[in-house]
Formats: structure tokens, sequence, C-alpha cells
């Protein structure tokens, strides 16, 4: 075990654990955002840079500050290591800059964006962001495609984070859709035209951290936070089962993986819990499902307000003593 | 005329040919080095030379190799690094071209002492003649035995293979290489691990430059301690210096490092001064990615001392003051040259070639050619200018590989030392568009 400090809070971890991990196991407001990274997906993270954090002290060893940022999700933990997240002024602007930088070409069309209320970039924005760009150049620009049966593209609104990639490099034999070009022309998109037909290429949806992959089952039918989401389970064959279902009424409108606190999908032992495409598109009554009872979301944003929750009574306990 | 040791032969007719290139003392390191060398002896040796990594960032040789993993039972990779497609670069297509001997003796030299049996040399995709060029040198070599099983009888195997690459700049960064060489889409790794460790197909690989592996053939020839007689104390050896732009004459030449900057470009032997008695404006010493002087640091540093050819003497000040020796692409504008448009052109090649992979990089290079488009054709500003300073500040030292500093420098030094320049775009909107600075008479661009 060795010993890190992260924001003046020192913890205990494992050799080898990432600055990001040991920063979640402490929780809370110091866990640097992640745009890219995917714990469940081997390969990913250092792409989006928001998750840059200063190394004030390298170990306790050679304890001289490393001269650059370091992005947290790849970056390995040393014994002594002291890293600063939000107590670093540096970290704070360079990170804004990278908001910046990830919605010049983003359309900003919430509005009218499936994703608005469960997204990672309006949170990141709200969090880290600056009011304003200063970006007066044309946006580069796409047409929606569809890259499978169920799942619409929407290259505008993607900030290439290749969470999809590796999430068809994980749950299928032979990805079929990838990243094209270069710069800032790069697309993610398959040569043939719906090509992505896997019976997983669902999660894709789950992973994506903007709106740039949506159902297409379920879009522009509700707002996100009008629907309430339950934890359902259902027997299957393919999957685990276990689904959160988005209802409005007695209607299912959309079915989701079950996401923990930081936007990724729940792991059991050892295993994430995906879902196949059948219990994402096509169970769509509440017949299908055993419903299990009301899902928590831990979100910043819009989507965690205003829904009913089983009672904690611990919680109440408290209080009463207070 | 200084000494050379990689050009020396390069007026013999035919040295492109095995048999001239062995009669003029070809393929003597390798014998030295299987017959009367250990591997370690010949690291060392290179150690010893105090060699400094020719393709940009003059990494020592010597050390890279000594930081190879040498674990039982896995192979060991050497990569020859040919992916040259820095603007204003252009030596070592000029060494393969002539010597391809000399790169396939280099390659065989340095996978003995690395203790690999397998070498590739990856070369940009726009050098396809090239590699024709050495995959005749490479039959040769193997028709004489100097390729292939049990080379010289020193039980030594080597295979070499040149793959071409499909054109793109950052598959030059040595992890985007590999991965290229993999068959996959050319986006750097994130490093740790060092392809030292983790390269190649997972094995430990070292990635070296052209010149530095041909470098290899003369250090074994005459000794590290001959060597380290050439140039000065912190940079040994010499160094092929591909000038262009506004010179009386443009070339690769070889040149002993510690040659005043003075010297090189107004000495008969090499540049023979400005072209058409026009005056020196500015200086890029190592490729377009290295920040650029102004007329008056390039002879002499802010310090008032001599500027050499040298790793150190070039970066003197740093990049307040100074540049880099880079990958020696040696660019020289007179007073006709117009610096906003320099900067715009290099920004667009950045823009072009960023993989888009990390974001910085991404949105960041293509964000500073339109700012930079906009400032060159009369339609920026003032704020424009503080703009480009604040995002080249953002993207350097934040990406993932050094294509977002490379991408930076030259931008931040342009404004740091010709912002009256830019101003004078601002302040001019009518002249900057209708004014011809030598070059092409309408610009490729739509206004």
């Amino acid at each position: 075990m060795i010993k890190v400090t992260i924001d003046d809070i020192e913890i205990e971890v494992a050799e080898g654990t990432t600055i990001m991990n040991a920063a979640r196991m402490i929780g809370g407001d110091i866990v640097p955002p992640a745009m890219c990274y995917y714990s469940s997906l081997p390969g990913t993270g250092g792409k989006c840079r928001t998750c840059l954090v200063e190394i004030a002290a390298g170990s306790t060893k050679d304890p001289r500050p490393m001269p650059k940022l370091m992005v947290s999700c790849s970056t390995t933990v040393q014994d002594g290591m002291i890293v600063k997240n939000r107590t670093s002024e540096k970290v704070i602007e360079n990170r804004a800059a990278v908001v910046e930088f990830l919605l010049i070409n983003h359309p900003l069309d919430c509005p009218v964006c499936d994703q608005a209320g469960e997204c990672d970039l309006q949170d990141l924005g709200f969090s880290h962001g600056k009011e304003g760009s200063r970006y007066e150049e044309e946006k580069r620009t796409f047409e929606p495609i569809d890259i499978g049966e169920n799942i619409k593209l929407h290259m505008n609104r993607c900030i290439l984070c290749y969470r999809c990639v590796h999430v068809a490099n994980e749950l299928t034999d032979q990805r079929v859709h990838g990243a094209l070009h270069r710069g800032d022309h790069t697309e993610i998109s398959t040569y043939i035209e719906k090509a992505v037909d896997n019976e997983f290429s669902g999660n894709m949806i789950d992973v994506c951290p903007v709106g740039a992959l949506t159902d297409k089952s379920s879009r522009f039918k509700s707002r996100i936070w009008f629907l309430n989401p339950m934890n359902a389970s259902c027997e299957c064959k393919k999957c685990s089962g276990k689904a959160v279902v988005w209802m409005f009424g007695k209607q299912v409108y959309r079915v989701s993986v079950r996401q923990d606190k930081y936007g990724e999908v729940e792991v059991e032992d050892g295993k994430p819990n995906w879902i196949c495409n059948e219990c994402r598109f096509d169970k769509k009554d509440v017949s299908n499902w055993n419903i299990e009872g009301p899902r928590h979301i831990d979100r910043h944003s819009v989507i965690s307000q205003g829904h009913y929750e089983k009672p904690n009574p611990l919680k109440n306990a408290t209080k009463n003593i207070e | 005329m200084g000494r050379k040791l990689l050009l020396e032969h390069i007026d013999v007719s035919g040295i492109e040919t095995y048999d001239v290139y062995r009669n003029h003392g070809g393929y003597k390191s390798v014998e030295k080095a299987l017959k009367t060398m250990s591997a370690q002896e010949v690291v060392e040796e290179v150690q010893k030379s105090a060699l400094r990594g020719r393709g940009g960032a003059g990494f020592p040789t010597g050390m890279k190799w000594s930081f190879l993993a040498k674990p039982e039972g896995v192979p060991r990779y050497l990569v020859c690094n040919a992916d040259e497609s820095e603007p204003g670069t252009f030596k070592d297509r000029f060494l393969m071209e002539k010597l391809p001997h000399l790169m396939v003796e280099g390659m065989i030299t340095s996978s003995y002492a690395l203790g690999a049996n397998t070498a590739y040399i990856y070369i940009r995709g726009e050098y396809m003649f090239v590699l024709d060029i050495l995959e005749k040198a490479i039959a040769e070599a193997y028709a004489k035995g100097w390729l292939g099983k049990n080379i010289l009888g020193s039980g030594y195997d080597l295979d070499l293979h040149v793959a071409p690459g499909g054109g793109a700049y950052i598959c030059g960064e040595e992890t985007a290489l590999l991965e290229s060489l993999e068959g996959k889409r050319g986006n750097p790794r994130m490093k740790p691990p060092f392809p030292a460790v983790k390269g190649l197909y997972g094995c430990p690989t070292v990635v070296n430059n052209v010149e530095s592996i041909c470098a290899v053939v003369p250090i074994i020839n005459i000794g590290a301690d001959e060597y380290l007689k050439i140039g000065t104390e912190k940079s040994s050896g010499t160094k092929l210096i591909s000038a262009c732009g506004n010179i009386a004459r443009p070339g690769v030449y070889e040149i002993e490092l510690g040659l005043s900057v003075e010297d090189f470009i107004y000495g008969d032997e090499w540049c023979r001064g400005i072209a058409n008695g026009k005056k020196l404006k500015a200086l890029i010493p190592g490729g377009s990615s290295v920040p650029i002087l102004p007329a008056h640091l390039i002879t002499s540093t802010a310090a008032g001392e001599r500027r050499y050819m040298s790793y150190e003497s070039l970066s003197d000040g740093g990049f307040a003051s100074g540049s880099m020796l880079g990958s020696g692409g040696f660019i020289v504008f007179d007073e006709d040259q117009c610096i906003v448009r320099n900067t715009w052109n290099f920004a667009r090649f950045y823009a072009h070639e960023s993989c888009g992979q990390c974001s910085p990089c991404r949105e960041g290079t293509s964000w500073m050619e339109k700012v930079l488009h906009r400032l060159e054709t009369g339609k920026g500003n003032m704020r424009d200018i503080d703009l480009l300073a604040e995002i080249n500040k953002k993207i350097e030292g934040n990406t993932i590989c050094p294509l977002g500093d490379a991408a930076a420098w030259p931008v931040a030094a342009a404004i740091r030392h010709f912002r009256e320049e830019f101003e004078w775009h601002v302040t001019h909107p009518n002249d900057a568009i209708t004014r011809n600075y030598g070059m092409l008479k309408t610009p490729s661009i739509t206004l």
C-alpha cells in the first residue's frame, strides 16, 4: 500500500492505482471530471484532457514537482505523491480551456438534444467552464447518420472520446465503426451505412458522454427529466437482464444500463452489467420487466430533481436528533 | 572545410550500388562490431560518443539504447524512423536516396548492439521512390550475406524490412509510428509505458531517426574518442543541415557542430548568403516546429555572444530569445517575407496533421489556423493576437504527444518577436490583402 495526498486529503491505495481511481476512493468534489475515461473499458482515457491535475511532488524518493499537468486517469500514483486538483489554479484554468476547446465545434443544441439533462458535457461546462466563448469562426458540421438499425449518430455533437470504439472492441468480435480522417475533421463513422448490428451495440449509446449516439426507439419522445427511472430486471439469456427502465405512467420510454455516480455501467462481481439490444430496444412493455423500485440517480444535473425515492430512515433519524 | 563523416563519399559515382560502397570502406563497422565487439560494447561506444538523436528532440541515442528492457524470451525490435515530414527538413531523404547502403549498414550495427533480430525502416509514404532504392540495397545486402541468418559467421541473425507509411506527419511520432507499423490508425499512445519497455507488438523497441542510425557507422569505425573530438563539448559529431529559403545555395550540408551560424549562412562552402542581395529577416533553425528567430538574435545570442550551430548555443536564452537545433531544417527568410503568412502556413499544416485524438490539439490547432487566416487576410483585430497567444499556451504541454507543442511554439515565437507585423495586418487591412511578399501572386485562399 502506498500513500498519496490529493487536495490535502491523504489516502492509502494499492500500487498501480491511477490518480483518478485514488480520488474516486476519497469521493466527493475532489474527483476530477472524466469525459473519455471509462473504468470498465480497458484502453480508454487520456484523450479528453479534462482530468488534468497538477503534481506538486512526484514521490517521496523524488519530490520534484512535474513540469506539465498530468492526466489523472492514466497516471499511476507513487508513494508520497502530492496531487493538486481543485486547489490548483493552473488546473482550473487549463480545464476551463479544455472545456472551451470541446465546445468550439459542439453545436450546443441542448434544447433539441435527447442527452440534455444527463449529458456529461453539460455538467462539465457548468462546473468547469467559463461563460461565453471566444470562438467566432464557423463550426465544422456533419449530417446526422444512421450507423445501425437502432442508433443515430450526430457527429456534430461528438467530442471524440473514443468510448464507443472501445466498447465495440470489448463487446463485439469485430468492430465495424471507428474514426475516419484526422484533426478536427475526424469523425466516428462506418464505411457502410447501418453496418452496426451487433446484439450488444446499444451499449454504445450509454457510454457516449454526449448526445452523439442516441437511441432511435426513444429519441424525441420525452425529456429525460419527465421520466421516472426504475430499477428493473428481466430473464435474458444473452445479458444480465439488469437495467433501468425510464417510465412515464405505465409506459416504458427507454431502457438503459444501470449507471453509477460517474456515469459508468455498474459492475457486479467484476462483470459490468451491459444489456443486449433485445432488452434495450424491444422490451418496451412494462410486462416484460420485473420492476424493483425507483432508481437513485446520483448526478448534479436537473435529472435528479423531482424524483421520488425510497425513504431513507437513517437520514430522517439524524434530522430528528438535531 | 569541415570534416565529413556521413557524406564522405557522396560524390563518388555509383556509391548507391553495393560494390562501389564496399570499395569505399562500406560495411566495415559491421565487420568490426560483429567480429571484435560484444553488443554491450557497441552500446557503450555509442553512449561514450555522446551522440544526440538527430530527429529533433536531441535525446542522447546511447542513453535511449541503455533504457531498452531485455526480458528473457521476448523479441526486441529496432525501428528506424524515416517518416521525415517536417516542413523544411529533407536530410533523411537525401541520405537514404544517395547512400542506401549506409542506412542498411547502420541498421545492422545498431540492431546487433540492441540484440534485435528483426528491424524495420518505417518510411514516409511520399518517399516511394526511396523505398525502391532501399529495397534494392537490402536485396544486395542479403545476397552478400550482410543480412539473414548467421551474419559473418557470428551466429547473429537479422531480418530488415521497409514499411511505407500512409503519408501522415503524426506517424513520425514514435508511438504513432509503432501503431501505424502494426497496421492500426496512427494515433500516439499514452506514455508511460515507453517503447523501450512496451513498443512494437508489446515488445521492447528502440525507435531512432535515420541520421542517428547512420551516425553509428562512423562512431564504430573511428571510435568514440575520435568522434568526440568533432563538434563541441555538448554537441558531438557532425550534423546534416537541410538549408532552404532565401539563400543563394540551398541544399543538404554536413557540418561539424559548433560552426557559427554566420559562417553557415554567409560562408562560401555553405549557403553563400541571402539570395538577390536582400537582407536577412528571420531564421527557423530546426524545422517548422521550433521557434523563429528575428535578425538580431541569429548571429549572436541575447547576451551578445556568437551563435553557433549546436544544440546548446541555438537554445541559449530559452524560448524567450533562443530556439532549437531540432531536425536541422534550416529555413531562412529575407526582408520581403511575411511572418504572419508564414505562421499561418505552418498553423495550417499542423491543423491538417493533428491526429484528432486529444482535444487541445484537435480543436486548438484548427482554431489557431482560422484566427491566423483571418489576420493574414486583413479581417482580424487586435484581440485576435492576444487570443492566439492565449490558445497556444493552453495547447502547449496539455497534449498526449509533442505535436501540440510543435504547433504552439512557432505561433508563440512569431508573436513574441514580430508582434508589430501582426498589428500591421490589423491596422492596414487593405494592404494585408493586396500586398505580395514575393510569394505566389494570387493567394490560394478565398478572400
